[in-house]
């Protein structure tokens, strides 16, 4: 039974892996330059629902949990829910053939997990130096060689890319943790990972409604702040275009 | 100590010899440079530090907050960066009241959000050259939060080392000022004086 259910997952695992490597290869070129978002109105509609849903629900939601829970507590369950992130971890960086990341992850996720019992605490950050090494199946298509694609703001999700996107739906199966558990247990991921983001929405607040609701142009900033850091998480340069803009302000300004 | 005694050697024996200068001089300015960069964050985060450790009236901090971005901060290149191709096309006087604006504007913005960083701790990491500037990376622990990078770029202006960008998990103040403030603009037809005249109360 079990054997055949992990088959049928494992094919659908390759046919989504083969659509992503589809998908990625259309949209090769302009990899982390500028802002590519051709599907702009489209996105600001879907902005537009993201910050209803914020206001509405995620908002609300966030005050009575952070309220609610002792910042102890709520860092406890984004470490558990990281902690359960840890098995797909492995599989990227070993998709990536990064091995003392793998390592270090799965080293990270048998401490805690046991002596941090399931990765409420942090024994393997705080006396053994593992720290988490993130990684996901976006980075994994970077460092195969595709592109980034068209910049798109997922419902519910946020902004992202072509490549992202497709990254996020196939990490919805690379972690191992998800076939080895059983109903009722599978479902303790997905909630922590769930309140671990209401707990960040609380905890950030400030920031993020200045995001949101301050800027002139929150869809705009959104897009601008998600590709520097994610780009940044992947380890593009700065453009040789920013450099010289740099070099020319300075020359006129003081004459180097 | 000794790296400066290496550059005073390396200087007279380039002054002997010159094709050994040619070779030496680079390593030993750009050395020096290093060291004064990471000298200058180490300043600005050591000031920060004693802030937010003070326990004075947040009025208070954010008034000394602002003393050290414009002691520190290099805020007419910030200010003109984030204008972009508007800049080329001001006048002189334009340009001037748009700094001077700017400078009240984002004390105002980014002083408030100091107060997140009371009980927290910034560390200087180190410090190398990248392209025509130096990056001074340092590492943030804010209560409630897992330690972030927060990246100084340094780069010597009129005579004086000055931070020109603070980029925090590879998303710099200036790109996401630029931003900001080409909305603002977009929003008021181009009108330069307009947005001047508007960025006094902002922030």
């Amino acid at each position: 039974m079990t054997g055949i259910r992990i088959k049928s997952r494992i094919s659908k695992v390759l046919t989504l892996v083969s659509t992503a490597v589809f998908l990625a290869a259309c949209s090769q070129d302009g990899d982390g330059v500028g802002v590519r978002d051709p599907h702009e109105d489209a996105n600001r509609r879907t902005h537009n629902f993201n910050l209803a849903v914020d206001k509405a629900i995620l908002q609300p939601a966030s005050n009575a949990y952070g309220r609610g829970l002792s910042r102890e507590t709520r860092q406890g369950v984004g470490r558990v829910a990281s902690n359960f992130a840890l098995p797909g971890r492995v599989v990227n960086n070993l998709l990536q053939l990064d091995l003392e990341g793998a390592t270090r992850n799965s080293f990270r996720f048998l401490i805690n997990t046991t002596l941090g019992f399931g990765g409420i605490g942090d024994p393997a950050g705080n006396d053994f130096g593992l720290e988490e090494e993130t990684t996901d199946f976006g980075e994994t298509l970077y460092k195969w060689g595709f592109g980034e694609g068209r910049y798109v703001e997922l419902p519910l999700v946020g902004p992202s890319t072509e490549r992202h996107t497709v990254g996020r739906v196939v990490d919805l199966f690379t972690n191992p943790l998800g076939y080895a558990l059983d109903s009722p247990e599978n479902l303790l991921s997905p909630t922590a990972t769930g309140l671990s983001r209401i707990g960040d929405r609380y905890e950030y607040a400030s920031t993020i409604n200045a995001l949101l609701y301050e800027s002139e142009d929150s869809y705009a900033q959104a897009r601008n702040l998600y590709l520097q850091n994610r780009r940044f998480a992947l380890g593009v340069e700065v453009t040789e275009e920013e450099v010289d803009e740099i070099d020319a302000l300075f020359e006129e300004l003081y004459g180097e | 100590m000794n790296s400066s005694k290496m550059t005073r050697r390396g200087f007279t024996a380039g002054l002997m010899a010159a094709t050994s200068a040619l070779a030496l001089l680079p390593t030993a300015s750009f050395a020096l440079n290093a060291r004064q960069a990471s000298a200058l964050v180490t300043q600005v985060v050591d000031e920060i530090n004693a802030i937010i450790n003070s326990g004075q009236s947040e009025g208070r901090m954010l008034r000394r907050f602002e003393g050290v971005f414009q002691q520190y901060a290099n805020t007419t290149v910030i200010a003109l960066r984030c204008l972009g191709a508007d800049a080329r096309s001001a006048s002189d006087s334009q340009r001037r009241a748009f700094v001077a604006a700017f400078e009240g504007y984002i004390a105002r913005k980014y002083g408030r959000r100091f107060r997140e960083f009371i009980g927290g701790r910034i560390d200087v990491e180190d410090s190398r050259p990248v392209k025509s500037w130096f990056e001074v990376r340092t590492n943030t622990q804010l209560q409630g939060s897992a330690p972030f990078r927060v990246d100084f770029l340094v780069k010597e202006a009129g005579g004086r080392n000055l931070f020109f960008d603070m980029v925090i998990e590879g998303i710099s103040l200036t790109r996401v000022e630029r931003e900001e403030i080409g909305a603002m603009l977009d929003s008021r037809g181009g009108d330069l004086d307009r947005l001047i005249a508007d960025l006094h109360n902002a922030g």
